[in-house]
Order: C-alpha cells, then structure tokens, then sequence
C-alpha cells in the first residue's frame, strides 16, 4: 500500500498530484499488478482531502488502464510501468554523471547546471513534439 | 447545469454602502464550494443571503430550487454553520442534540450520537466547557445530523489551531464522502481551502471575480515572466489578471484557454493561493511602489 502526500503551493491540482503518485511508484516498482490503491475513503480521511479529487484521479489512471476498480473493493494495479525501462536506467545514470563531471570541469556550478538542463530539455521535447 | 445555487443579479446594500454587488453565479450541486476573498469583500453577506438570514436589496437567489427560508420545507434543506461556530454555553451536548432532534424533521439523531462518541466527548459536557476545536466540531456534528441538501460554513477554521482545523475539515470531508451533500464554505485563508474544495468562487470588493472548478481554475492560469511587454502586445486570447513591471521585466498572471506557446516567456503554474491574491491585487487600487502595480479592468 503507498501513502499520498499533497504539495498545495505547487500549482499542480490535487487530483494530478494523486495521478503523479501512483504512476511515480508503479515506475519504481512500488506498486506492481494485483495491489490496492487506498480506499477514497482512507486518502480522505488521512489528507483531509476532498473525495471527488481522488475519483477523479483513480477515474483518470482506470481510463489509461493501469488500474480497475472491482466495486464494493477497491481500486487495484492492473499494469505496471516499470518494466521495461528499468533495465536502461543503470547505463543511462552513468552517462548522466560522466556529463555532470564534465559539466563540472568546465566550471558550471549547481545553478548553471540546471538551468542548463532544464532549458535543453525543453528544446529537446518541442523539437520532437 | 444542476445549480445548488443560483444567483441572479443578486446585490445587498447597508445604508449607502454595497456589500455585495451584481453578483450572477451559479454553483454545482454535490460538490465543495470555496469562497475565497479578504475580510469585507461580502463573504458573510453572500453567505447570509443564501440561507435567509438576509433578502436581497436587488436580485435573486435560489438554493436547491426554492427561495431561502421561504418554507420549513426549505429550512430543512439547508444547514448553516455561522461564524465562530456558535453553540448554546449553558447546554450540554446531549442539550443540542435534542434540541436538534425537535427543531429538524430529517434529524438523524444515531449519526449525531456516533460522531460525538468517534470525537471522545462525553455527552453530558456543557458547551460552554469545550475547546475551540471540539464546539466547531460539535457545531459541525448538529449541521450534519439535519441532513441537509446543502451544508454552508461561514469561517469554520478561522480560529482554530492548526491541528483542530485539519481535524475538523477530516470529518466534513469524510461526511461528503459518506453522503450526498453539497457543501458551501467560506475562508479568507486559501490554503485551508484548496484540499477540500473542488469549485472556487473568488469574492473582491463586493464583486465576484471569479469561478469555477478548481483544477479547470489552476489549468488556465498561468504566470508569465520575461523581457518587459506592453500588455497590447499579449495574444487576445489571454485576459491580464495582474501586472507587474520594472524597467526591464515584465510580469503577468493570466487567464487563457489555449497554451502559451511564446518563448520569451517563461511560465510557471500557480496555486489556487497565488491565483486568488492576484485576482485581489489585480483589482486594488494601483499602489505607488516598485515594482509598479497595474491595474486592468
């Protein structure tokens, strides 16, 4: 089972931070096929959050066919997400770092870095989108 | 739309002063309504207005198909929970939950009792004994046992400790999940509100601002920084809601539809607390100070 948490100065609506949550842990392998999500009534009862925001989330992830709700229940995981990337991350985190220690060298600190990523990232995506 | 709430040209006016103006809304039913604004801005008078305590100067306004107070049909529809949560000092608990029992045709009196005993309160308490925390929460029990079709809230948390307030919107919204009922809460605290709320109506100056659905409300809105732009030069499809400029920057919240594909400007999203004090800066009168204020009407 995994525990919600909200971010209410993030300008990201409750419901998409619910959204985020679950498809973060099914990536990570947190959640895999057959578990349950927290019942509404449980997220409500432990966020003070309102019901409608979590059916909406848990409507939005059974639409995108990562989980079911079996009424009377629950909500389980019907596919996880991880699988198939996660083989990749290794390799890939290594070439991250040899980038960032060259980065480095070059005399980019912390701030440059991001700044830096963060704006080629979106140049990547738009490009490609 | 399925309205709990429809006002129409609604306006009340004190002597010579409105506190409420031109005020056209409509709220959905089965949803948690957030009333947003400032000390002053017609909260209480909005409020008022919709249970009856108050008729209109100018206007109307129906609450689940009927004029307020019109009926005891009507009262029975619509439960309220004024400011500070009032209760009765001199009576026990056991005191309001019969005297709830006698007053409300629809009065669920084995619900009452299950949430004082979940709450740990011993029935035969005075009122007038109980913390903060435990009269709002009993105020909140006596509004729900009546079963209403709508359940109105004015300032419920404003003066309760951080814990009492969490706890206390815990059971409201545990209630919603539980039942089917629309709920109507004020607060000039935002952040108390945006968990709980799914529809917002922002409330400045005696006029409505804004509303609408919360995500839909955080989906179009955005803050938009870059090099400095007159307002004239923004897409006709993105309504200025704030402004702020120095000689190099500008600063923009807007309101539009599609997305904003300009890449001068780098945008960021905003919570439902930045978006609602921008409503309430953006229609302040201009202040002289750096960086300078816009106002756009």
């Amino acid at each position: 089972m995994i525990e919600f948490s909200l971010d209410t100065r993030s300008g990201v609506s409750p419901y998409l931070q619910v959204v985020h949550q679950v498809r973060r842990a099914l990536r990570l392998g947190l959640l895999v096929e057959g578990d349950q999500l927290p019942t509404v009534k449980d997220v409500v009862a432990s966020l003070a959050i309102n019901p409608n925001t979590v059916l909406k989330a848990y409507r939005e992830l059974e639409r995108d066919g990562l989980v079911a709700a079996r009424p009377g229940v629950g909500t389980f995981v019907t596919r996880t997400l991880a699988d198939s990337t996660l083989a990749a991350h290794e390799p890939l985190r290594r070439d991250l770092a040899r980038w960032l220690a060259k980065a480095r060298l070059a005399g980019l600190d912390e701030e440059s870095i991001e700044a830096l990523f963060a704006s080629t990232f979106r140049d990547v995506n738009e490009e490609s989108a | 739309m399925n309205a709990v709430v429809a006002a129409h040209g609604l306006g009340k006016q004190y002597r010579r002063r409105w506190a409420l103006r031109d005020c056209t809304l409509e709220i959905p039913t089965g949803r948690v309504t957030g009333l947003v604004g400032p000390n002053g801005a017609g909260k209480t008078t909005l409020l008022n207005l919709a249970v009856g305590i108050l008729s209109p100067t100018v206007g109307t306004i129906e609450v689940c198909g009927g004029r307020p107070a019109a009926s005891s049909a009507q009262l029975a529809k619509v439960g309220f929970v004024a400011q500070d949560t009032p209760t009765y000092a001199g009576l026990t608990i056991a005191d309001h939950l019969r005297l709830g029992a006698h007053l409300n045709p629809r009065w669920d009196q084995a619900a009452a009792r299950r949430r004082i005993d979940r709450l740990g309160l011993d029935q035969r308490q005075k009122a007038g004994r109980l913390s903060g925390g435990q009269r709002a929460q009993l105020a909140l029990t006596l509004g729900l046992a009546k079963r209403p079709e709508l359940l109105v809230l004015d300032e419920p948390v404003a003066s309760l400790d951080p814990l009492a307030r969490r706890e206390f919107l815990q059971v409201l919204m545990e209630a919603v999940a539980e039942e089917e009922i629309s709920v109507l809460l004020s607060s000039h605290v935002v952040s108390d509100l945006e968990r709980v709320c799914d529809h917002a109506v922002v409330l400045v100056d005696s006029q409505v601002r804004v509303a609408g659905d919360v995500d839909r409300l955080l989906a179009t809105h955005h803050r938009l920084s870059g090099p400095r732009r007159d307002p004239d030069s923004l897409p006709a499809d993105q309504h200025v809601v704030w402004a702020s400029h120095t000689d190099r920057q500008s600063t923009y919240v807007v309101r539009t539809e599609s997305r904003v594909l300009d890449p001068s400007w780098s945008t960021t999203p905003l919570g439902l607390e930045d978006l609602v004090l921008a409503y309430m800066e953006g229609s302040a009168p201009a202040v002289q100070s750096s960086p300078e204020l816009e106002v756009i009407p």
